[in-house]
């Protein structure tokens, strides 16, 4: 496709030193996604998912390579894409709405700006009447949702997700999938989406970014071509069951030949 | 302190649930109910008795024993001549002045020294370097028997109400410090990565995370640090001091007037009870306040 990407990462690759020895942690990673597009990450524990999120996102400096949003290099520069950790992170002497202005107030919008734009966004996704609980007040969902919040109304067009569902319970799960799904929806955001379940990324993805072993780097990119808006149903289709079935096969294999679909 | 602050909250999730409970049961459990409180309020009376009667007997042991010689007066004195001492002393002495000035360099001394410690546990997370080449001296001041500096700092800062605050302020500067670093210690990695994630600078992932992270291990100091800056304020007007009621209990003791003596400790006890209700209201406050919830 020709279409420009809004988010490029090209040669990146990352060595730390432990205890004098260098351990390769991604290797000439290559991944591009388009604006507007869902992108999943997926691949065994410990292929580096987290490093490359950390390096995309400015907080590690990459050994090799290059990132670029809309064309311009954002390596070391933190905060330039909104990024939500696998923890909620949530600060537990703060009120729900407090926590989710956070980043308005760090970059210095008034409160009153700050809380105007925040409650519409609470009431309309789930968290009405929850502006001043305390976080350990509410459930791991609920947390998660202000999480996600937190990281929505920090206002980046890029959203770098990590595993943020990994904690819930597969119920919750299923309907935060689809929460996000329609927040996706909504705000057009490009999404990157870490995360370990595989019927997720299928779920939730256009494009699937499979991750070999440790050293991580790109072993295939899967278009996931079911339509929008998804549904549960979605999940037992045989369209559904094959792309899962592709994904498994390539993620035990591991040296399963590259599949390139751009 | 977090503990405490989650035990009152799951406490006052159920009691919200009660009166429904109450009424539905009404009929059958009202006899029982009502035998646990009228238990209840028997404890509460006995244990009111029984205290009473401790310290009647204490008191009243220690006067009649004085009376009838089995103790010797002159040492022990006895509760009613200790009374009507202070009672002298408070219209027509100086044990009122004597308990401001007390009170006043022991206050003085515990916030400078609480307030400069704890900015000084928080300025370790600036800098790993400056922290650890900090580290063993605040060991060795907090080893150091502070009150052992008295007469050096009688000679620096004279014998007025200045040496006494500043013997206090060094008693609780080095726990509040130790308190406050321990804080900052403990502060979750990945909650200065989330701040740097959203674009924080390093003075906002300080007074945002690092400063309301560490305040719990800063107030627990508090307690400790009342005690600590009397004690400081006393040993200082023991050594050299024209006020306070250290001074009052060396003078009487020099010129062996024990019931001036018991007055004394008796003031310092009653003091020191106040001060640390006083500190346990400002806790409370300053939890309030903050909204520390447990984390």
């Amino acid at each position: 496709m020709s279409k420009p990407c809004k988010i490029e990462v090209t040669g990146v690759s990352k060595i730390f030193r432990r205890n004098g020895k260098d351990v390769e942690a991604l290797a000439q990673t290559n991944l591009a996604v388009q604006e507007g597009h869902f992108a999943c990450i997926i691949g065994p524990s410990g292929c580096g998912k987290s490093t490359l999120f950390n390096i995309i996102a400015g907080l590690l400096p990459p050994t090799t390579g290059d990132v670029t949003i809309d064309g311009k290099s954002i390596v070391c520069k933190a905060g330039t894409v909104g990024y939500m950790l696998q923890k909620d992170l949530l600060l537990p002497w703060r009120t729900i709405l407090d926590n989710i202005i956070l980043g308005l107030e760090i970059r210095g919008v008034p409160r009153s700006q700050a809380v105007e734009r925040a409650l519409p966004l609470m009431e309309k996704y789930g968290l009405k009447g929850f502006d001043s609980h305390y976080p350990n007040e509410l459930s791991g969902g609920m947390r998660q949702r202000a999480a996600l919040l937190r990281t929505l109304l920090y206002d980046r067009d890029i959203m770098l997700l990590d595993e943020p569902f990994g904690a819930l319970d597969a119920q919750t799960r299923l309907s935060m999938q689809n929460w996000l799904l329609e927040i996706w929806r909504d705000f057009g955001k490009t999404i990157l989406f870490v995360t370990h379940d595989i019927d997720e990324a299928v779920y939730l993805s256009d494009d699937v970014f499979v991750f070999s072993p440790r050293p991580g780097h790109v072993q295939a990119k899967i278009h996931v071509p079911i339509e929008r808006p998804r549904q549960s149903e979605d999940l037992t289709t045989p369209r559904f069951m094959e792309l899962k079935h592709h994904l498994l096969e390539l993620l035990s294999a591991g040296q399963a030949p590259a599949e390139e679909i751009c | 302190m977090a503990a405490i602050n989650q035990e009152t909250c799951c406490a006052a999730r159920p009691a919200k649930r009660k009166p429904a409970e109450q009424a539905n049961e009404k009929t059958t459990r009202s006899l029982e109910a009502y035998d646990g409180e009228f238990q209840e309020k028997r404890r509460k009376r006995h244990v009111l008795t029984g205290r009473i009667l401790v310290a009647v007997f204490l008191f009243g042991g220690w006067e009649l024993f004085t009376r009838i010689g089995w103790m010797d007066s002159y040492y022990w004195s006895c509760p009613s001549r200790i009374l009507s001492t202070a009672w002298v002393q408070l219209t027509r002495g100086t044990l009122l002045r004597d308990i401001a000035y007390t009170s006043g360099s022991t206050v003085i001394g515990f916030i400078t020294g609480t307030l400069t410690g704890a900015l000084l546990g928080l300025s370790f997370w600036w800098s790993k370097t400056y922290a650890r080449i900090s580290e063993p001296f605040i060991i060795i001041l907090n080893a150091l028997p502070k009150l052992a500096l008295g007469p050096v700092l009688v000679i620096l800062f004279g014998i007025g109400f200045f040496s006494k605050a500043v013997l206090a302020f060094l008693m609780t500067v080095v726990t509040s410090a130790i308190s406050a670093y321990g804080g900052v210690k403990s502060v979750d990695p990945a909650l200065e990565t989330l701040m740097v994630s959203l674009g924080a600078k390093r003075r906002q992932v300080f007074s945002k995370v690092v400063v309301p992270w560490s305040m719990p291990w800063i107030i627990s100091s508090l307690r400790i640090n009342i005690a600590l800056a009397l004690a400081g304020s006393i040993v200082g007007e023991f050594i050299s001091s024209e006020q306070g009621v250290g001074r009052m209990i060396i003078y009487a003791g020099t010129i062996l007037d024990i019931n001036l003596v018991w007055v004394g400790v008796f003031v310092l006890s009653i003091l020191s009870m106040l001060m640390y209700w006083g500190v346990l209201l400002l806790e409370k406050w300053l939890s309030k306040r903050l909204a520390i919830i447990s984390s």
